[in-house]
């Protein structure tokens, strides 16, 4: 005869919707900068532009109330804020181009890439109806994982672009197949590391004060720290190396709750970055134009010349940037892609490169949320994991434009041009989305 | 598992704060540096892509930027560019610039920290940024006086409003034209360049005060006259006027001009000497007075002195601790005494202004695109190398150069004018720099000027600055004296 209160969970679905409306506008606003400056401005396009943003907003808000109810309110406005943005860069960077006599079309290919993605990210909530799910399938995500970073070296399939061999193409397309094996690496390690924690969290020799593992319990460390190098030296790219370990390395940490864990792997990192630094003279170059980027012999020389221009860009921007439109993003190489944080740096300032830092750092703390909220080991790590791993990436980027660390070619999650990028982050989206919706979902509706 | 998740937020928003704190750098602090990094070329874009004020020249503009259909938005153009060429220099994509073009940028870019208000009222308005217009002090009727008197001839000339400091005329020639150098095809105003570089009289040197110094010959006995009348000589005190003066130390005697004689009786009065130009009584009064005396009076002249107006002026320089003999031919303005014009006009201009010497400067005013007044310059002083008893007495000795001495070629119908021709050995076995130094009318001076000719320009051997310069000056101090009028 208990009578059951009616408890009344707050979905944060009108939040959402709310939140999406800003997005939108801060989309649409954008695109009506970047054309009012290139003398563009057509007001019915521009309103069949807000239209179609409204109709993907209001899209995406009844697609989670029917198959998410309860995921995170705050995750897909950022986004979509960072996609707007992104969108609005790269048109007014395709403008710059066109100033100087070179046609190209990203912002209109980014937009259906941008529409495909979170048709990716929706079907993953549509489809994936319980997360657990994906830990049945560990071992296969590790091997699809591996299969995805070694493609690019696959002749005849793997193609070099600006000095990394991370790409293949595929019907004439490029795609950087790194971008998903991300996603299937964090699949295998969260599935890896929530049956293999209690081993791993072993104690082992003391040292200095600090207890670390047993010797025999480094193999997958060391396994991942091989695949690390290889990338590094076979692909040329510090970028997904450093991703993928360092995403390996936060996940172990996060399973067995060791820093000794940590501390291992960012030396054996370090020791292998040096030793590739000092033995291989393409890694090495990478380093020096990093290290002595303004020198003017390694200026002329070519190899920190997109760097500087970056720099020179984001230092014309000063406080408050040129306003969108109005500066010369086009002077950097890669312009729309690798360097559209020093684009976006240029044109919108340091206030507006902050405020896209702060709508990554929201992603990243609400998937650490989920990753809390979570009640499954596995779902702790894949939610810490994919948050993580947006983390990681946009520091490694951004952090090469400004020079904190070695220039590398990843890109930047739901700003720079490409499509690989684009799809594979929609479905960490989607992914997270799922998480948090489980992890939200009072425990009567759940049963 | 939820602690070590929530150490990894925290170790993500230290990631996140590094972020931050480059970007700050970069876009903050080290911002003036890669601003003004040689290899930025977007300051260069940004400077050649907004619109760039003019430099006029009593309320004309004689440098302008209008739109154009290519890639630098703005073509400047030059009205009059050799006239005023030595002023407002050039501004080229290829070579950057000079002069008022370079000096004056901030302002004319519309980048001066003065135009702040004005940017940030544009700013709120919409309007794109705008350069500020810079009016000189030139006047268009002395330069153009001046630029057709002195000709084809290489020199130059200064005219110096001696009330205020004003520069009323600078010409230098040969000269050339800005405007072959401000064009947008680099390929062309390469060639242009080159081929400016190639002549050998050097048309992109300004001679008025930046170009060789030249030896000021007998202009500077104004110096040592000034020197001493401050010594307690007067206009009347008799001179040792030998025909021949032997100069101690050495076996050489010094003469004359033309080996004449300056008086019957080899004693000659100071003001006497100065109209004929004696060089024997000079440089033993030069002697008499001590080099520490002379340098000090030229100094006080602005001799040494590091000028910006705002166009950096070459410092005249003296000898340091000449002997007896070397004093001697140093004080009839020969050994190492050197001056550019504009130097020289400012001797004139201090005897003229009773002693009181202004700060001489090109730049009259300053207005944003809305012609809101930004910067004004004031007349400063300089120095006071002479009392205006002094000076009265000294100008009164000029205008017995000019009425029955050396400098009669520069009188004008109606106006007493004061002046001192020069006449400099330059050692060359080319013929000698005509140099004439005056102000008019000597009773209340409107304009002090200094002209040069180079190797007595086409006289050559002939040439003295009583022949060469005198007619020069004469046509500059009618023309300010007719604009002063008009005005």
């Amino acid at each position: 005869m208990a009578t059951v209160a009616d408890v009344k969970v707050r979905t944060g679905r009108r939040s959402e919707l709310g939140l999406l409306g800003l997005a939108v506008a801060v989309a649409v606003l954008a695109r009506g900068l970047v054309d009012y400056h290139a003398d563009f401005l057509e007001l019915d396009e521009l309103a069949l532009y807000a239209a179609a943003w409204c109709g993907v907003a209001l899209v995406i808000h009844l697609a989670i109330r029917r198959w998410a109810p309860f995921a995170d309110p705050v995750l897909v406005p950022a986004v979509l804020a960072l996609n707007g943005i992104g969108l609005a860069m790269i048109r007014r960077i395709d403008f710059a181009y066109a100033n100087r006599g070179r046609d190209t079309d990203f912002g209109q290919v980014q937009e259906v890439w941008t529409i495909l993605g979170i048709v990716l990210a929706l079907l993953v909530i549509l489809l994936l109806r319980d997360y657990r799910l994906l830990r049945r399938f560990t071992y296969t995500a590790g091997v699809l994982g591996l299969i995805g970073l070694l493609l690019p070296l696959v002749p005849g399939l793997g193609t070099e672009i600006n000095g990394a061999k991370i790409w293949i193409s595929v019907f004439g397309r490029s795609l950087q197949p790194a971008e998903f094996a991300k996603i299937a690496f964090v699949v295998f390690f969260a599935g890896f590391l929530v049956t293999n924690r209690d081993t791993l969290a072993l104690a082992g020799p003391k040292v200095l004060g600090m207890r670390f593992p047993r010797p025999r319990d480094m193999g997958p460390l060391a396994l991942v720290w091989v695949a690390a190098m290889l990338v590094q030296i076979y692909e040329r790219d510090l970028g997904t190396s450093l991703l993928l370990f360092g995403i390996f390395v936060a996940m172990l940490y996060v399973a067995t709750e060791r820093l000794s864990w940590v501390l291992v792997g960012l030396g054996m990192f370090g020791f292998g970055a040096v030793l590739a630094g000092t033995l291989f003279s393409h890694v090495q170059v990478r380093y020096t134009a990093w290290l002595h980027a303004l020198d003017r012999e390694v200026y002329s020389s070519g190899t920190s010349e997109q760097l500087v221009r970056g720099l020179f860009g984001m230092a014309n921007g000063g406080l408050f940037g040129t306003g969108l439109g109005e500066g010369r993003p086009d002077l950097v190489p890669y312009a729309e892609s690798d360097f559209i944080v020093a684009s976006l740096g240029e044109e919108l300032g340091l206030t507006g490169l902050m405020a896209i830092l702060t709508l990554y750092v929201i992603i990243v703390q609400r998937a650490m949320r989920t990753a809390i909220g979570t009640r499954h080991g596995f779902g702790k790590l894949l939610a810490a994991g994919l948050g993580f791993a947006i983390a990681l990436q946009v520091f490694i980027v951004v952090g090469g434009v400004t020079r904190v660390i070695p220039l590398t070619g990843l890109t930047t999650p739901f700003l720079a041009y490409g499509g690989s990028s684009m799809l594979a982050n929609w479905m960490i989206i989607g992914l997270l989305l799922r998480l948090s919706d489980q992890a939200r979902r009072p425990e009567e509706v759940a049963a | 598992m939820n602690e070590p998740v929530r150490r990894l937020s925290v170790v993500v928003l230290a990631l996140f704060l590094t972020l931050m704190v480059a970007a700050s750098y970069i876009q903050v602090i080290a911002a003036g540096d890669l601003n003004a990094d040689a290899r930025n070329v977007r300051t260069l874009y940004r400077e050649y892509g907004t619109f760039r004020g003019p430099i006029v020249v009593d309320g004309e503009s004689v440098v302008w930027s209008s739109p154009v259909d290519d890639s630098f938005n703005y073509q400047r153009t030059y009205a009059d560019g050799p006239l005023y060429a030595a002023a407002t220099g050039y501004y080229s994509i290829v070579y950057g610039r000079t002069a008022i073009e370079q000096t004056e940028n901030d302002l004319l870019s519309g980048t001066a920290d003065s135009l702040f208000w004005t940017r940030l009222s544009n700013l709120v308005s919409g309007e794109t940024q705008r350069g500020a217009s810079v009016e000189l002090t030139l006047d268009a009727q002395v330069q153009e006086a001046a630029a057709a008197a002195l000709g084809d001839d290489a020199g130059a000339v200064v005219a110096l409003d001696p009330r205020t400091g004003e520069v009323l005329a600078m010409v230098t020639s040969p000269t050339y034209d800005p405007a072959t150098l401000a064009g947008h095809n680099s390929s062309v105003v390469n060639e242009n360049y080159q081929a400016l570089l190639a002549q050998e009289d050097g048309p992109l040197v300004n001679r008025a005060i930046a170009g060789d110094l030249y030896p000021p010959g007998s202009t500077f006995k104004l110096i040592v006259a000034a020197a001493a009348l401050d010594s307690g000589y007067d206009a009347d005190t008799e001179l040792y006027a030998p025909d021949e003066l032997d100069l101690p130390l050495s076996s050489r005697t010094l003469g004359n001009y033309g080996g004449e004689s300056c008086s019957a009786n080899e004693r000659q009065t100071l003001a006497d000497s100065l109209a004929m130009s004696c060089n024997t009584s000079f440089a033993n009064l030069g002697m008499q007075l001590g080099w520490n005396v002379v340098a000090r009076k030229a100094a006080e002249f602005g001799w040494g002195e590091q000028l910006s107006i705002p166009l950096a002026v070459t410092p005249s320089v003296l000898p340091d601790d000449p002997d007896e003999a070397q004093t001697a031919m140093a004080s009839i303005g020969q050994f190492d005494d050197r001056a550019t014009p504009l130097q020289m006009a400012m001797v004139a201009a201090g005897i003229a202004n009773d002693g009181v010497l202004m700060t001489p400067y090109l730049v009259d005013s300053v207005r944003d695109a809305n012609l809101r007044l930004v910067e004004e310059s004031e007349p400063e002083e300089l120095s006071t190398p002479m009392t205006r008893a002094d000076a009265n007495e000294l100008t009164d000795m000029m205008v017995q150069v000019v009425e029955s001495g050396t400098g009669k070629a520069a009188q004008i119908s109606g106006v007493q004018v004061a002046g001192k021709t020069g006449t400099a050995e330059t050692g060359t076995g080319e013929g000698p720099h005509a140099w004439f130094v005056g102000f008019a009318p000597a009773d209340d001076p409107v304009v002090a000027v200094a002209v040069l000719v180079e190797h007595g320009g086409s006289t050559q051997a002939e040439a003295t600055g009583g022949k060469v310069a005198a007619p020069i000056a004469r046509a500059v101090m009618e023309a300010a004296i007719a604009a002063e009028g008009g005005s």
